[in-house]
């Protein structure tokens, strides 16, 4: 399954899941540009490809900011190509019930999340329309589907990106470009290390494998996706999250 | 024939495969030349990129017939 013919963009590359997509990617010899909000963190991404002997760099992105999204897929365009492969992995939380939810709580999560989605796929469809070929995978998550308390904001996002992702796969199917969606369960990082453990261990007993995931089964089904071996597969939602959710 | 009318017309062989012949200037790219609504946002991408201009979206949505085409890009261009 190799992805050599790839130049591949991953936002939010810098750790956790988007990281462990940006190296298994990169592992199977696609081009591997990797988005930070930092300087720090662009540049530490491109530090691990070099350590790793990847072929990227690590580059600054804002995903809620429209301008630089596009200049960013301008430059890479014009610098290593347009990228082929595209996967919409940034996002945040603002966690709060919703009776409290601000205002600012919703639409910082609706942007990060979902906005940044359109701006990213739109920047990046001219280029795979004119090569005739072209993935799309975002990283939803398993409560987009089935919903989660105190997480109104991020569902309502997840679940915006896995009917983006079906619409978009019906729009661009006939050029050959494939629209996909990856709804991870609870995976190892630390936004899920910082759970108390009485909560840990009931997360736990809801999965049938038994075990949280790791950044890297995450990984390996976006590789899955982003091969040739994957090319009828689109519009789909894959769900990886050890059983805790079957769709 | 003007050069632009040439290039245009070629651009619409390329993009919609669609024979020389058939191209003429009156021709509406989705009633007779059989294009969908995302070949004639790829059509536009490609005039953008043969006349180095960017199409607003706006403008780009009035440009229906290959003779629409040729005047936008003589009254912006030429």
């Amino acid at each position: 399954m190799s992805l050599d013919k790839h130049i591949a963009l991953v936002t939010g590359a810098s750790r956790g899941i988007g990281q462990a997509i940006a190296l298994t990617l990169g592992r199977r010899g696609a081009t591997v540009i990797g988005t930070a909000t930092s300087e720090a963190g662009a540049a530490a991404i491109g530090e691990t490809f070099s350590a790793e002997g990847i072929k990227g760099t690590g580059r600054v992105l804002d995903v809620t900011d429209a301008g630089g999204v596009d200049a960013l897929v301008k430059s890479i365009g014009d610098e290593i190509g347009s990228p082929t492969l595209l996967v919409n992995n940034a996002g945040i939380t603002r966690d709060n019930l919703l009776m409290r939810m601000k205002p600012e709580e919703w639409d910082a999560v609706i942007d990060a999340n979902l906005n940044s989605v359109f701006r990213l796929s739109r920047a990046c469809l001219r280029g795979m329309m004119k090569a005739r070929q072209g993935r799309i995978i975002n990283i939803a998550s398993v409560v987009g589907v089935s919903g989660n308390p105190g997480q109104a904001n991020y569902a309502a996002a997840k679940a915006g990106m896995i009917g983006f992702a079906k619409s978009l796969a019906r729009e661009v199917g006939s050029r050959g470009i494939t629209v996909n969606t990856v709804a991870p369960g609870f995976i190892d990082t630390d936004m899920t290390r910082a759970l108390p453990e009485d909560q840990r261990q009931a997360l736990l007993a809801s999965i049938p494998l038994g075990r949280l995931g790791d950044a890297a089964d995450i990984a390996n089904a976006v590789a899955f996706l982003a091969s040739d071996e994957a090319g009828y597969i689109t519009g789909e939602t894959l769900h990886v999250n050890g059983g805790m959710y079957m769709a | 024939m003007s050069n632009i009318e040439e290039r245009v017309k070629k651009i619409v062989v390329e993009q919609l495969g669609v024979k020389e012949d058939e191209v003429t200037t009156g021709a509406s790219f989705v009633d007779d030349l059989g294009a969908d609504s995302l070949d004639t946002v790829e059509l536009v991408m490609a005039l953008e990129e043969e006349f180095e201009c960017e199409i607003p979206d706006e403008e780009a949505e009035k440009i229906t017939t290959v003779q629409q085409a040729i005047d936008y890009i003589n009254a912006n261009l030429g």
